[in-house]
């Protein structure tokens, strides 16, 4: 039985199309552009958190790379290794597995734009996939030197 | 059939526009010349290369020298490299030396980097210090153009427009 021609064009186009979208989509998978706003905290709020008494502390996550965190990073927050690697991931994983799931947690990277950053998103991700539903990461539009360090925020150098 | 072909050409533009205003949203590039001022000296380091053997910035005195500060999980810098390579064949007989500093943890993907992208220059694994002495890298990629006389003349954060930094090469290379 063959299919008229119109019906076969279409076909044609919708499965093209959704191949094109496919790949774009394995691409854009990583990015840090696509966690929703919601799950996200701007330095200037997170400066206020922990300068406030009152507001409960997070722990904060360094998820990007080593060298980096050696140079500059948040007081008090950890390094853990970049989430973009499976190592990375699985040491996440390891150290908020015994934690609450309502633990407020924020995650930071900084190595690069925002759009490009590839640690991230793998982390909030794999909080997300572990049932924790107070994970914040921190919008850093530039990187870390630019939108922290040069901002005057708190830092910390060293291991 | 025509008109099938050009709905699916355009849905692929409208993908690739998409892909496009993603990756690049909120990249900033960055030059911060020394302008006036008389340029300061690059800070001295001696670092392995991917061989293994010492690398001493200061043996390159009397080339212009691009001081490149990547790493392999760097996107826009890994997109850097190819005209960084090609910049090196096409200057490298005038006087031009690219260096490379990889902020990666470990070389060992820096040296697969390596040998996949053929690059012509070489790459040593800088550290936290390296990152101070140059007023901290903290942020990827950054690059540096020294003079022949070992002063820095620009610094550009962030991903950099190949024909920038061949305009000053070509200025600086006289």
């Amino acid at each position: 039985m063959s299919l008229p021609i119109k019906f076969r064009q279409m076909l044609f186009v919708l499965i093209f199309g959704s191949v094109v979208i496919a790949v774009a989509s394995l691409a854009f998978a990583y990015q840090a552009s696509l966690i929703p706003a919601s799950r996200l905290i701007n330095p200037d709020e997170l400066v206020k958190i922990l300068q406030s008494a009152k507001s409960e502390r997070p722990l904060m996550i360094q998820v990007g790379s080593h060298v980096l965190y050696m140079q500059a990073h948040i007081p008090g927050s950890e390094y853990i290794g970049p989430a973009s690697s499976e190592s990375g991931l699985q040491s996440l994983r390891k150290r908020v597995e015994s934690l609450p799931r309502n633990k407020f947690i924020v995650l930071y990277c900084g190595c690069c734009p925002w759009s490009h950053c590839p640690n991230v998103k793998p982390a909030d991700d794999a909080l997300h996939a572990m049932g924790f539903n107070n994970v914040k990461v921190l919008y850093i539009a530039n990187n870390f030197g630019a939108d922290w360090v040069e901002k005057g925020y708190p830092v910390a150098k060293g291991d | 059939m025509k008109k099938w072909i050009l709905r699916g050409l355009a849905l692929i533009a409208v993908v690739a526009g998409l892909y496009f205003v993603t990756r690049h949203h909120g990249e900033r590039t960055t030059m911060r010349s020394t302008g006036t001022r008389e340029p300061s000296p690059a800070p001295d380091f001696s670092l392995s290369d991917l061989a293994g053997q010492n690398l001493q910035l200061l043996s390159y005195r009397g080339k212009v020298v691009l001081l490149d500060f990547w790493a392999t999980w760097c996107d826009p810098c890994r997109e850097e490299i190819p005209h960084l390579i090609e910049l090196q064949n096409k200057y490298g007989e005038q006087g031009l030396q690219i260096i490379g500093v990889s902020m990666d943890d470990g070389p060992e993907p820096v040296r697969d980097f390596y040998q996949r992208f053929k690059m012509n220059y070489p790459v040593v694994m800088g550290n936290a210090k390296t990152g101070e002495l140059y007023g901290g890298v903290l942020g990827l990629p950054i690059a540096f153009v020294i003079g022949r006389d070992g002063r820095i003349y620009s610094k550009h954060i962030g991903a950099t427009n190949i024909s920038v930094f061949e305009k000053e090469i070509v200025a600086l290379l006289g």
